[in-house]
């Protein structure tokens, strides 16, 4: 077979992808860039071209700063929480210890859990009259008084990040432990043996092994973590006064609850190029660690 | 195997308990509110044991009394159901040929590095010109609508693990049979597909799962019974004005209930899974 040949079978096969693809990514995609520049409502009558006034209008603005200020607020805190964790996890998960399996399988729950669905659970953990966390600091003697935990802009973000780590170390927490499991038992025998220390069996036995993984899961999680929306959306709409009011929340305003469809489609794009950046990072990493992919 | 001391015997199991129950207490608390009577879940401070067991929100939720709030529940559940099911069926149909395609041809390996992009658009990039397009065509709050938009996350995720899959599948199967003369089609058909059995059913699982679990634009693009998702369905209790906290909880363990079987079932493949990458929370 002639390798010309071989390329066009090959386009023939992923044709049918190609299709679907450009229909419902690569027109809304060049249309998303159309009406950033338009003035366009998301119903009725058609907009005008305004040229870079939507960019100009949100770069200048406070709510633009503002979301992206606690979309990197969110993802820095969750992120580093869940791997700090997620590591942490997959130690103790590599141990021999009796009910190791049990306690690993238990890792799969918080993963399986629909985002909506512990968003909905920790949004009524939080509850300021009835919550479990408020009876049980108070009955623990730890709050002397009920706080509405969701309600207060103090607090509203990292009760949110809280909840968000919970559903998230264990993955990471199974990605590292998959990791460990690849390193040779008799390495990290003779480790003991040669008498390293715990740290430097962590830095100079396990490390080798989980640093790629773990770069991986570092970037997925922060793609994730900009783009959040469904966690925030259930728990506080973005509120109280704008204090978890991320990017995502911001364009679903603009675009949807105000109509505004231009200006919307400007700030999506510009979370876009974020989010390209990140994954041409791991695109990058992925290239680098060659067929990984 | 290397004996430990009792103090770091101790350390190892006192941090598994402690993990365990950091873990378990939320999902156990929602079971509890769940079957909680509703004095018991206004108590201050709460009662942690509900005194009063109390059944009766499933029986409210999983009901089939025309304009209840069951029939409602219950409708949005066949909802997710569809929706995920067809969306998923479109992936896995355009995915295999293309996954097949970039696996074997290392000519045109780098669109896969395209496809794992498209993966990665944030939902918000393309959800204006979607809404337009689908009110254009009438397709609002439809559930063709909605699966033909899911394609945008599931078929992109799909062709990813589908290419893992196959480049496990020896390409010298393939080529034997070509040299007896098979057809490409007769090849895949006859050997590829029955040898990438496991994986595509993995691919459709969790392409289902990812389906099951989305919220943005289920929320933008469905308006009430007819199109609604179980997850839609879920925030709208929980933002709502339902007072019954037990009402709330039992929602999230009937929609919880479906992913969390998958998930414990495929353990072996959920773990893979992660450590290839495209599987996320």
């Amino acid at each position: 077979m002639s390798s010309a040949w071989i390329t066009t079978r090959a386009w023939l096969l992923m044709l049918p992808l190609l299709i679907v693809m450009i229909a419902i990514v690569g027109w809304p995609m060049v249309d998303t860039v159309r009406l950033s520049f338009t003035d366009t409502r998301l119903v009725g009558t058609s907009g005008e071209y305004v040229g870079l006034a939507n960019y100009a209008k949100l770069l200048t603005g406070n709510a633009f700063l503002g979301a992206l200020r606690t979309t990197a607020v969110f993802a820095v805190f969750s992120v580093a929480a869940e791997m700090t964790l997620g590591v942490l996890a997959a130690l103790l998960l590599d141990q021999q210890f009796r009910g190791r399996s049990f306690v690993r399988a238990l890792m799969i729950l918080p993963w399986a859990l629909p985002t909506v669905v512990n968003a909905m659970l920790w949004r009524l953990i939080y509850n300021p009259e009835y919550g479990a966390l408020n009876s049980l600091l108070t009955q623990l003697g730890i709050l002397s008084e009920y706080r509405s935990w969701l309600g207060e802009p103090g607090t509203a973000l990292w009760a949110i990040v809280a909840a968000d780590c919970w559903k998230n170390f264990p993955l990471v927490a199974l990605i590292a432990l998959a990791a460990l499991q690849a390193v040779p038992r008799d390495i990290k025998a003779a480790a003991v043996v040669d008498g390293a220390g715990a740290f430097a069996r962590f830095r100079f036995v396990l490390w080798p092994y989980l640093a790629g993984p773990l770069t991986i899961a570092l970037v997925l999680r922060t793609i994730e973590a900009f783009k959040v929306f469904d966690i925030i959306w259930v728990m506080t709409r973005g509120g109280p006064v704008n204090s978890t009011r991320t990017l995502s929340i911001l364009v679903y305003q603009e675009a949807f609850s105000f109509q505004r469809a231009g200006s919307g489609a400007s700030l999506a794009l510009i979370v876009t190029l974020i989010v390209t950046v990140f994954a041409g990072f791991y695109i990058a990493l992925m290239r680098r660690s060659g067929s990984r992919a | 195997m290397e004996r430990r001391s009792l103090a770091a015997s101790s350390l190892v199991y006192g941090a598994a308990i402690v993990m365990s129950a950091v873990i378990l207490a939320p999902l156990v608390w929602l079971f509890l509110m769940s079957i909680s009577s509703a004095t018991d879940l206004s108590a201050q401070p709460l009662h942690w044991w509900p005194e009063t067991l109390d059944l009766s929100r499933y029986g409210t939720l999983v009901s089939l009394v025309s304009n209840s709030a069951g029939e409602a529940f219950l409708g949005s559940l066949r909802n997710s159901l569809f929706v995920s099911g067809l969306a998923t069926l479109g992936a896995i149909l355009v995915a295999v040929p293309s996954a097949w395609a970039v696996s074997r041809t290392p000519q045109v390996q780098w669109s896969l590095f395209a496809v794992i992009a498209t993966y990665m658009l944030p939902p918000v990039s393309l959800a204006v010109p979607l809404y337009m397009g689908l009110a254009h065509f009438g397709l609002l709050n439809t559930i063709v609508g909605l699966a033909l938009v899911y394609l945008t996350i599931l078929a992109p995720f799909a062709t990813w693990l589908l290419k893992t899959g196959f480049d496990t599948i020896p390409q010298e199967i393939e080529s034997a049979a070509m040299i007896d003369g098979a057809r490409l089609d007769q090849t895949m058909r006859l050997v590829t597909l029955p040898l990438a059995k496991p994986i595509v059913a993995t691919t459709a699982l969790f392409a289902f799962l990812l389906a099951w679990d989305e919220f943005f634009y289920a929320l933008l693009f469905t308006a009430d019974q007819r199109a609604k998702t179980v997850t839609v369905a879920i925030a709208d209790l929980a933002g709502g004005r339902v007072s019954d906290y037990g009402l709330i909880a039992t929602g999230g363990i009937l929609a919880a209930l479906p992913p969390v079987l998958i998930g414990l079932v495929m353990q072996r493949a959920v773990i893979s899974g992660l450590t290839t990458g495209g599987v996320k929370g």
